[in-house]
């Protein structure tokens, strides 16, 4: 029975954190964007607008399902909690700390690819459901882009698995750092297990591994629908894409979907390029740093802290790069993302094979 | 953090170097492309934190005679408008306000005002009322002296064409109201008792004018 109610307490922290941070990251991104661009953004609700978030929630709330007549309504509905649920979902599998994981799962960053390919679906759906040409539009957009960049984004992230041995991201984390079970090795030279920190993260023991974060980033990008790879939401030329039919909760749902999702994929990279919840600060002589800030609560710090630093990455280039064509989208994603992934994938067979054994 | 970036950009330019030197390399077309776009992206990259770093500080609310208005040129460019307001000259050219006491009720105004948002009516006096501040004798009673400023269109002819300068523009700017009707600005000081109280006096100086005409063109026709 306990464990049930842990299963429901769990969900219920998860679905919470996902909402916190999605007011949190849409007032984040409003305020970069305006010092970006040189205004101040929201500052009239709450001091210096910290309450901006919350008031459009409750304007959100309050405002009425509108589903159009020439809709296919059950696709219409279903839509938005396809699309959210597989997003949420995907949290299930992610390391929070040394020991705090809602879910084990020894394939966990295989489950956590095949759960996010479902939202493609529900994009489809949504796209389909509406009846309107934008959508539809925006949809077949965003589904081309996603199927396609999850190749690079998963052939960069295997590079990393090659070179981590292992699909559970619990694992994957506590091998980037001081409470390894076997032997780490910066540059695969210097034994840093006992040093810990910066040094034993998954893209300084095998350097190669930068680039395919890089890989990844990019790809995370598109899979998000984030700008520059913002083609399936395109304001300027299919008014909103897949949601321009949605209103009030369920657009609330898809926007929500959609920012879980940066801190989604910003995490997934996270664990496996940058030390997952490990501290980047290593033991040096007596100071010893990397073991005084490991632990559970030092755990979540520091995987906040990362996570939302790469939103914020995120996000700054939102604001700095414009809006790739089609075919540009789709050359660089099959002609300079896809080899390059590849490349990362041979290198880090090589090294496995030549550096690690 | 613009170091990091600068170091970037030349490892990418020493690359492109290296890889224009030695033409031969396999998929060179690519990885220059590659190094291209990195280049560029950080650019934009650095700009952008440029901005984002130089929004430690905003605009200092100047009046445009500060000798210092132009000289901000980074941050914050916003002005919180209901809360901070740029200082206007006291001449300012906004809306319009009559010293009803120098007013002479000529109807220049109203007759220049190419969006005819000046309305007037006026009742002549009896004899002359007194004297506007420049000495011009005032013989007409203005009974309606409205401004519809909704209408306005900010020319300033009827200021200009004003014989005793008692229609000004003034430094008020920004006046919203809830109903349109509230943006007619009534400057008559007259009550509607007091105006129909002249109106029956010039009808009777009138009446017994005409009387005394008549009676004198009877007197003339008999002659």
């Amino acid at each position: 029975m306990t464990f049930y109610l842990t299963y429901v307490l769990v969900a219920t922290a998860l679905f919470a954190f996902t909402a916190l941070f999605t007011l949190f990251a849409l007032y984040s991104e409003r305020k970069i964007s305006a010092f970006i661009q040189d205004r101040i953004g929201p500052m009239e609700v709450g001091k210096y607008g910290t309450l901006q978030a919350f008031a459009d929630i409750i304007k959100m709330l309050q405002k009425e399902f509108i589903i159009p007549t020439a809709a296919d309504k059950i696709l219409f509905i279903l839509a938005p909690i396809v699309i959210f649920v597989s997003v949420y979902l995907g949290f299930a599998a992610l390391p929070w700390a040394p020991g705090l994981i809602p879910s084990s799962l020894n394939l966990g960053l295989f489950y956590i690819f095949a759960i996010l390919s479902i939202e493609t679906l529900g994009i489809l759906m949504a796209g389909w459901g509406s009846n309107n040409k934008y959508a539809l539009l925006g949809s077949m957009r965003s589904v081309a882009q996603m199927i396609s960049y999850e190749i690079p984004a998963g052939v960069a992230l295997i590079s990393a698995v090659m070179i981590a041995q292992s699909l559970n991201l619990q694992e994957i984390s506590i091998r980037q750092g001081i409470l390894s079970t076997e032997q780490v090795y910066f540059l695969g030279i210097w034994e840093v297990k006992s040093v810990g920190g910066l040094l034993a993260w998954n893209i300084f023991q095998a350097p190669h591994l930068i680039l395919a974060y890089i890989i990844y980033f990019i790809a995370s990008l598109a899979e998000c629908n984030r700008a520059p790879f913002d083609i399936p939401e395109a304001e300027s030329e299919l008014v909103g894409g897949f949601h321009v039919e949605y209103s009030g909760l369920r657009f609330a749902f898809i926007f929500l979907a959609e920012y879980s999702m940066m801190f989604l994929v910003g995490m997934i990279g996270v664990v496996l390029f940058l030390g997952g919840w490990n501290t980047p600060l290593p033991n040096v002589g007596f100071a010893k740093l990397a073991l005084w800030t490991t632990g559970i609560g030092w755990g979540i710090f520091w995987i906040l802290v990362k996570t939302l630093a790469v939103v914020a990455v995120q996000i700054w280039i939102r604001w700095t790069l414009p809006r790739l064509r089609v075919d540009q989208l789709m050359s660089f994603c099959w002609k300079v993302l896809t080899p390059l992934a590849f490349l990362c994938m041979l290198i880090s067979g090589l090294w496995r094979l030549g550096v690690m054994q | 953090m613009y170091a990091n970036l600068g170091l970037v950009e030349a490892g990418c330019d020493a690359i492109v170097g290296f890889l224009e030197e030695n033409a031969d390399i396999s998929c060179n077309k690519m990885i220059k492309k590659v190094l291209h776009a990195f280049k560029t992206v950080f650019k934009g990259l650095g700009l952008t934190m440029g901005h984002f770093y130089a929004a430690r500080e905003s605009r200092k609310v100047l009046s445009i005679t500060d000798k210092d208005y132009f000289a901000q040129t980074n941050g914050m460019t916003t002005i919180q408008y209901p809360h901070q307001k740029l200082p206007v000259p006291e001449v300012g050219r906004y809306q319009l306000d009559v010293e009803m006491d120098d007013c002479i009720v000529c109807d220049l105004c109203a007759k220049i005002c190419p969006v005819d948002c000046i309305e007037i009516e006026s009742i002549k006096a009896t004899e002359a009322i007194g004297k506007t501040s420049d000495g011009t004798t005032k013989r007409l009673y203005a009974a309606k002296f409205d401004i519809d400023m909704a209408k306005c269109m900010y020319c300033g002819l009827c200021t200009v064409v004003c014989p005793t300068e008692c229609i000004v523009m003034t430094d008020t700017y920004d006046r919203s109201m809830p109903d349109l009707k509230e943006m007619i600005y009534k400057f008559s000081d007259m009550k509607p008792e007091e105006a129909e109280e002249k109106r029956l006096a010039l009808e009777k100086l009138n009446a017994e004018r005409m009387a005394a005409k008549e009676a004198a063109m009877q007197q003339k026709t008999q002659n």
